[in-house]
């Protein structure tokens, strides 16, 4: 380098300082919130006297959240993108009263009748998309907008009715379980758990520790900083309790429910989309600095449009699990079901003003409400004080996250 | 010898560092006095200290001012003894007017409601005083950058104030708002108000200050008096740099190829008033290892050309021809520009060439993701890590790992992973507009030395500079820009600073509709919100 500018003493010094005091805050702000999760469930499982964990309990919790949790899964990347999703809620009983009517009153087949939803579901998004995206509108206004048309829309097909029952297959998708492939086995003290179940358990844990040992030795291969074999064991050693945890007692109950496989894809997949594609790599960028994005060649109006339209289907599955759930299609259907999507984003960490978020840290916010939920009506908290109680977590988690984002900004 | 204002034994330390050791400032009343030093000097910091951004208590030393002890609590209680500082990022609400302005935090009321016609009237003498012609009722954001300066004094003056501090008040102007605000602080001087300036631009200290405390390292290096000894800018690099500054630019023999962009007759129209050009006609050739530079006022339309050229990311109406390696191209979209190997950096990184939360390694992938692509299609972690691992290396980009977040490194560093993020896009011609602005010393020549190292490797680099002598110091030629028309072209041993100058002039002598100190963007950059970077200086 040039002969007349060696580093500068102070400027290092800062530089390192204040890198490695950003690596701690970093750190605590990412896994605060699996461990805040974590303290949430073993507090109400104290509290319920271990009605919190039971076999069935557990398999309720998956199955009440799933459709929360598809929701979160895309609000997540339209808040990561720096905007906001009002009309999911409505979306979700414009759907599900769409699949409705084709299953219902027109007996169409369930395969063609659920593409159909999705392809709608499509459609709505991309018309909120083309609004923000090319038009240029605040998606706060046009999603707002969606929320009234298209609630209205669901009382007009509807004709501010219910209308129900749904086919076998959809109600299964729903509120189902997989069959039992090899019976069961005993686990000793615990009763009887279903093999397929127990075994599916033992192979994602194994692939989940191959990929992680994968990524950590890639990491060492770039001559990254990578985490110590006995931190990586713990840590290892900690997912496999908690999933094999949760295999256990859903086995001991009936078999895996149908939507947790679901989920499972979903938000495998979309963690892929998010952290490794260039599309999921460009959501990102638009939210961090939309002008900077532009500059960068980054398509920002396609992007904020897919993202959109994303999160329409994502709102038609969401629709058609719950249409399912209650087997019934009714005009107040999804009501504040957004408020709750865009609570479980980001009380996983997704920041106010964009750029920032996780689908794994959506899905954990979306499940800390839903223990919360839960473990409350087991407790028989009336309603009011459970919403108090999720009103207060998520003002207390966005206000944990200014604070240390402050900290780390101001402590140099 | 009457001082004003004496600044003795200053420490100031964050967690783990010194940012000011032992500093003393003496300021005689009735002078202008400057203050140099590189970014991260402690500058700013001296200045957090003098009015209270950083209350007393939070550091070792004493102030006097005015023959009397003082302890600051915040920012008011310094406003109150008449100290008042004006911000590099100036702190104006762009949606209110000028009066509003003036007088925000200090309304003028009258039984309990604001007295709007005292208000005006007020802001318009205040206006007369600092030499603004502009209706008190005025919307801020509608003015440029350096009437939104002048403003800001006028806010100041409504302070009563006796010690007027300016951080880097020039950096965002062009020469005539420059010289009219130097002009104006000789006149405040007049008045009886001490100024002190905190300025990159030497030139300007030279012709304004009396005197000039040179600090380095966070600590007082030297006071020189422009009276009493013969002070040049190059006295005061030496101590800004603690070193002999032989040479401001490096050496650099080209070897120029064969012509690889060409762009004919190019003319834009202004997306925000209607039927304006902002450029008209411009023609100009780059070729390969070749260095040349843009010259022009502010308003010229540099900026816009290159935008424009760069995927239509500027202006309307756009006509002309680009030519790359002898074929017509069309470039509708940055992504069709960056395909076609052109690469644009910012005159404004914060604003538009970083995302300032994410780390430095997403930031120099961004505008070639594909590039890390694996056979599945997906983004390579572990090479994007590698990739930028490289360039923190060969770029001398100073963090503890590209993991760091951008928004946290100095002005120099955030230049350089502007520059490795379009080496890595690896683009045939680059584009840097204002490649060293807000930048110390000892980082332009750096910055200098990767500029000659890209065109050696066969690039063709356009450089947008406002600094002429920074232009006629590392390109091979110089075309010069006036109202929208290039104005001509010089190669390197022609191209003297005058005839530049005269270049850079002449059509606006020709053509009196449009002015040079017409905003180029609105709202300003200058408007940006502080970022935490500022913190250390």
């Amino acid at each position: 380098m040039s002969s007349i500018a060696p580093p500068s003493e102070s400027e290092t010094t800062v530089a390192v300082r204040v890198g490695s005091g950003a690596r701690f805050e970093f750190n605590l702000r990412a896994s605060g919130i699996y461990l805040a999760f974590g303290a949430i469930v073993v507090l109400f499982d104290i509290l319920t006297h271990g009605l919190l964990l039971t076999p069935e309990n557990v398999s309720n919790l998956i199955v009440q959240n799933s459709y929360i949790l598809v929701l979160a899964i895309g609000m997540i990347l339209v808040i990561i993108a720096g905007h906001i999703d009002l009309s999911a809620g409505s979306v979700v009983a414009v759907t599900g009263a769409i699949s409705a009517v084709l299953m219902v009153n027109h007996h169409m087949a369930w395969p063609l009748a659920l593409l159909i939803t999705l392809i709608a579901g499509a459609a709505i998004g991309a018309w909120q998309g083309y609004w923000v995206a090319y038009f240029g509108l605040p998606a706060f206004i046009v999603t707002l907008a969606g929320m009234l048309v298209f609630r209205a829309l669901t009382m007009t097909v509807l004709g501010n009715q219910g209308i129900g029952p749904f086919p076998d297959q959809v109600r299964t998708l729903s509120t189902g379980f997989l069959g039992s492939t090899f019976g069961n086995v005993g686990l000793g003290p615990l009763g009887g758990a279903d093999l397929f179940t127990l075994i599916v358990g033992v192979l994602a844990v194994a692939a989940g520790v191959a990929a992680q040992w994968r990524t950590r030795a890639a990491k060492i291969r770039y001559g990254q900083h990578a985490e110590s074999v006995p931190l990586f064991a713990g840590k290892m050693a900690l997912m496999a309790f908690v999933v094999l945890g949760v295999i256990v007692q859903l086995a001991r109950y009936k078999n895996l429910p149908w939507v947790l496989v679901l989920l499972t894809v979903l938000v495998l997949g979309y963690s892929l989309v998010a952290s490794r594609t260039v599309f999921g790599r460009h959501i990102y960028a638009i939210g961090g600095n939309p002008q900077a994005a532009v500059l960068s060649g980054v398509k920002v109006k396609k992007v904020t449009f897919w993202i959109f339209v994303n999160m329409g289907v994502l709102a038609a599955i969401a629709g058609v699990v719950f249409a399912g759930r209650l087997n019934q299609a009714g005009p107040t259907a999804g009501t504040n079901f957004e408020l709750d999507a865009i609570a479980a984003a980001f009380i996983g960490g997704a920041a106010v003003t964009g750029g920032v978020g996780k689908v794994v840290g959506a899905i954990t916010g979306g499940l800390i409400m839903g223990v919360i939920n839960n473990g409350m009506s087991l407790l028989g908290a009336p309603s009011e004080r459970v919403l108090l109680v999720k009103g207060l977590i998520l003002l207390a988690a966005v206000a944990f996250d200014v604070w240390a984002k402050r900290r780390a900004g101001t402590a140099r | 010898m009457d001082v004003i204002l004496k600044m003795a034994g200053i420490t100031k330390t964050f967690p783990g560092v010194k940012a000011l050791q032992d500093v003393n400032l003496e300021v005689r009343r009735g002078e202008i006095h400057a203050i140099c030093g590189e970014n991260g000097a402690g500058k700013s910091t001296l200045m957090k200290v003098l009015s209270g951004v950083y209350p007393h208590g939070s550091y070792e030393g004493e102030i006097t001012f005015d023959g009397e002890v003082c302890e600051f609590g915040n920012i008011r209680d310094s406003e109150a003894r008449g100290i008042v500082i004006i911000h590099q990022e100036l702190a104006l609400s762009p949606h209110l007017s000028i009066a509003e302005n003036i007088f925000l935090g200090n309304e003028r009321v009258r039984r309990g409601l604001i007295d709007w016609h005292r208000t005006n009237a007020e802001a318009a003498e205040l206006l007369a005083r600092v030499g603004l012609k502009e209706n008190p009722t005025a919307r801020v954001s509608d003015l440029g950058v350096g009437k939104q300066q002048l403003v800001e004094i006028a806010k100041a003056l409504s302070k009563k104030v006796r010690l007027l501090i300016l951080d880097e008040p020039t950096a965002a102007l062009n020469d005539d708002d420059s010289e009219h605000l130097l002009d104006l602080l000789r006149g405040l001087q007049g008045e009886g108000v001490t100024s002190v300036i905190i300025s990159h631009k030497l030139n300007e200290i030279e012709a304004v200050a009396d005197s000039v405390t040179i600090l380095r390292d966070g600590r007082t290096i030297e006071t020189l008096d422009f009276q009493t000894q013969t002070v040049t800018q190059d006295r005061i690099i030496t101590g800004m740099v603690g070193r002999d500054l032989e040479h401001r630019y490096p050496e650099h023999t080209p070897t120029i190829g064969e012509e690889v962009l060409r762009i004919e007759d190019w003319t834009v129209f202004s997306p925000t008033q209607r039927g304006r050009k902002v450029v008209d006609g411009a023609s100009l050739t780059l070729r390969r290892g070749e260095i040349v530079g843009l010259a022009g006022l502010m308003g010229a339309g540099r900026t816009e050309l290159a935008m424009s050229v760069f995927g239509r990311s500027y202006g309307v109406d756009i006509t002309g021809r680009i030519v790359k390696d002898g074929k017509e191209i069309r470039l509708r979209s940055v992504d069709e520009a960056i395909k076609h190997g052109i690469g644009y950096a910012t005159e404004d990184r914060k604003r538009y060439g970083l995302n300032l939360i994410d780390d430095i390694k997403r930031n120099i992938s961004a505008a070639a993701l594909g590039n890390l692509a694996d056979r599945l299609g997906l983004v390579d972690p572990g090479k994007e890590y590698q990739v930028a691992d490289k360039y923190r290396a060969e770029m001398n980009i100073k963090a503890p790992a590209v993991t760091a977040v951008t928004g946290k490194l100095s002005g120099g560093n955030q230049q350089k992973v502007v520059l490795s993020k379009w080496m890595f896009a690896d683009p045939d011609v680059l584009i840097l507009d204002e490649p060293t602005r807000g930048i110390d010393v000892g980082a332009k020549f750096e910055i200098y030395t990767i500029i000659n190292r890209l065109a050696d490797s066969g690039k063709a680099v356009l450089v947008i500079s406002s600094e002429l002598p920074e232009l006629l110091g590392i390109c091979d030629r110089v075309y010069a820009m006036s109202a929208g028309r290039i104005t001509g072209v010089l190669d390197r041993d022609r191209a003297t600073p005058e005839a530049m100058m005269t270049l850079m002039t002449t059509a606006s002598l020709l053509d009196t509709d449009v002015t040079a100190e017409e905003v180029l963007h609105t709202p300003e950059p200058a408007l940006e919100v502080p970022m935490q970077e500022k913190e250390q200086s």
